[in-house]
């Protein structure tokens, strides 16, 4: 559990501390994430699963600690923290697409402007992404035109386009309404079938059930508990877990 | 019970428009509302009635015959002239004959085409920014007018380099140095505030606190005082102080004393980004200059475009002020050719000309901002 180097280890926490002013968010994590393996954090909330995925691209700072993603060491050094970035990409609960920019514009921002590629090639790769996503007659709209799950597909969308080899999601169902989660759950079991690593922060217990690897249970700022799905579910072993998994699966 | 048949879409119900009721609904809703709008129209029916008078009906327009566009228009015989213009009304041959003034001030007659030419680009650059906004290649047209527009202006109107007679500052005056001073400082100023907005919000501690200081300090003196400061103390510090131009003195304060107020206005529109737009723009590996150039600095200043334009109108009213130090603005004109043996006691007929210039200028630039805001509107279409 550590800091050696494990070659098939593609994040490697250790000892992650955080506090937002005297509050601690994160106790002592230690969690390692293999290539292409499928994680499912999940938690009540403020118990700092979010935290602990923004701490991973560096969008929150921590105290204590070390975070070693494909080998580079995260630290204040802002050309380490690009690097990173362009490898992790995000998607986020409110989707956060840029408002004035068209659809494939928003794909093809960071391929233009962080990779070097040009607007051609950029924008080829971003209407396959978008067929694949199910959106490709929008690519000329606006964020604001396209409906709630339209929109976190092509945030999907946006952050495959730099090709990034983890992908970190941040509730990415919980702001939509019911009936669009499907199509952007359907998206994310394809991704995850493809061997991308992804690191998924969901109350989707079907979505956890389908794919996922590991189920990592947070509570009050540390790991409570890992499991494959079928002994998570079937034989939680802490008190916690037990309420937890009573309290969302009895509806 | 099931619905498998959706009702059909109607009309809302049509209210009753009429006279009366937008009468009674705008103007007579109660009591103290109905009021007020007789007293209103009292005031009207009392001032509008000598305006109209004054400004038209009784005013003398003899301006003799005026050729316009080639043509011969024949007003009247002669031009009036100051005595049979008379007190009680307007007397616009006054404004007719000092209209060379107004406009140009002291610029040399023999190369007056020099300023026209810059008014007519200025027309044609605000026509082509409004044209071509399905134009391929308008980033780079916009652009490249941008850069160019100061340049070939500043040759037209100082000359020099070579290519055309120097016309000296002190020449300059009327419309054509109200314009020089407001655009000038508007398209200097702006940059600058952008930056001490960012500045402002920065993260490095002596970048904050310095540009804090710059835009509190600013704001916390009059124009006047600034104006003065750039004037006659600036100066002192300066070897060079007796030979640095009084207008280019003017041109840095009012441009430093307009970048605090846009800094602020910017900043306003920097606060109005939501976090999420931040965090996705690191999240894809952009940096700072990317991240604030091509996401937050475009949606900020969309947002600030009503406030943007609002302290633009601000200072190019605050313009009038360089008369204090010595420019002869179209203000200052007034003063100038009202002073004029011939045409004594004529400042009235200059206020009125210099307000309804200013006010054409002033609401053509409010209308153009509301059009801009409708154009750059990504947010609320459907």
């Amino acid at each position: 559990m550590t800091t050696e180097n494990n070659a098939s280890n593609i994040i490697e926490i250790s000892e992650l501390n955080k506090w937002y002013g005297d509050f601690h968010a994160l106790k002592n994590i230690n969690m390692n994430v293999k290539e292409g393996e499928i994680i499912v954090v999940c938690g009540p909330s403020g118990s700092g699963k979010s935290t602990l995925i923004r701490c991973v691209n560096f969008l929150e700072k921590f105290q204590e600690g070390g975070i070693l993603v494909d080998g580079t060491e995260l630290t204040d050094d802002a050309q380490k923290i690009r690097k990173i970035r362009s490898e992790v990409a995000m998607v986020f609960q409110h989707f956060n697409l840029f408002p004035h920019l068209s659809i494939v514009d928003n794909l093809t921002l960071a391929p233009i402007w962080v990779h070097n590629e040009t607007k051609e090639e950029s924008r080829e790769k971003a209407l396959k992404l978008l067929d694949r996503v199910g959106i490709k007659d929008q690519a000329e709209k606006y964020p604001n035109q396209l409906s709630g799950g339209q929109q976190q597909r092509v945030a999907i969308a946006r952050s495959l386009c730099t090709t990034p080899k983890i992908m970190l999601f941040d509730e990415p169902t919980s702001a939509l309404d019911p009936e669009m989660i499907s199509e952007v759950l359907d998206v994310m079991v394809e991704l995850a079938r493809e061997g991308i690593t992804m690191i998924c922060v969901t109350h989707e217990m079907g979505f956890a059930k389908k794919v996922a690897n590991r189920i990592i249970f947070m509570d009050e700022g540390q790991i409570v508990e890992e499991n494959d799905p079928e002994q998570f579910f079937k034989n939680p072993e802490s008190d916690r877990l037990k309420l937890f998994l009573k309290q969302i699966l009895t509806h | 019970m099931a619905v498998n048949e959706l009702q059909s879409t109607r009309k809302p119900p049509i209210s009753q428009i009429g006279a009366v009721l937008w009468l009674r609904t705008n103007l007579f809703s109660s009591w103290i509302n109905g009021f007020l709008t007789l007293a209103s129209l009292y005031l009207l029916y009392i001032a509008i009635p000598p305006l109209l008078d004054w400004m038209f009906l009784s005013a003398n327009f003899n301006f003799g015959t005026v050729n316009i566009l080639g043509f011969d228009i024949k007003f009247s015989e002669v031009m009036a002239d100051n005595d049979s213009c008379g007190r009680e009304a307007a007397c616009w041959p006054f404004i007719y004959e000092k209209l060379y003034m107004f406009i140009y001030g002291f610029y040399p007659r023999e190369e007056v085409w020099r300023p026209d030419v810059f008014y007519g680009l200025t027309a044609l650059l605000i026509v082509i920014v409004r044209l071509v906004r399905n134009y391929k290649y308008k980033n780079r047209v916009i652009l490249s007018m941008i850069v160019t527009y100061p340049i070939v202006s500043y040759i037209l109107i100082a000359g020099g380099f070579g290519l055309l007679p120097v016309v000296e500052t002190h020449q300059w005056g009327g419309l054509l140095l109200t314009l020089i001073i407001a655009s000038v400082g508007i398209i200097i100023s702006f940059p600058i505030g952008v930056v001490l907005a960012l500045g402002r919000q920065s993260d490095l501690r002596v970048i904050k606190l310095f540009s804090t200081l710059f835009i509190e300090f600013i704001r916390g003196v009059p124009l006047i005082t600034i104006l003065f400061m750039a004037s006659f103390v600036l100066p002192l510090f300066l070897e060079s102080g007796a030979n640095f131009d009084k207008l280019l003195r003017a041109l840095i304060g009012i441009a430093l004393f307009q970048a605090a107020y846009f800094a602020e206005v910017v900043r306003g529109g920097l606060q109005a980004i939501p976090k999420g737009q931040y965090e996705a723009a690191d999240s894809i590996g952009l940096s700072y200059f990317q991240k604030n150039v091509l996401i937050i600095l475009p949606q900020a200043l969309k947002i600030s475009i009503p406030n943007i334009v609002g302290s633009s109108i601000s200072l190019f009213k605050d313009t009038t002020l360089v008369l204090i130090i010595g420019l002869m603005d179209m203000l200052a004109m007034v003063n100038m050719t009202s002073q004029d043996i011939y045409w004594l006691g004529r400042e009235t007929e200059g206020y009125v000309f210099v307000t309804m210039v200013f006010w054409v200028i002033l609401y053509s630039m409010s209308r153009y901002s509301r059009k801009l805001e409708i154009r750059f509107n990504t947010e609320n279409i459907n």
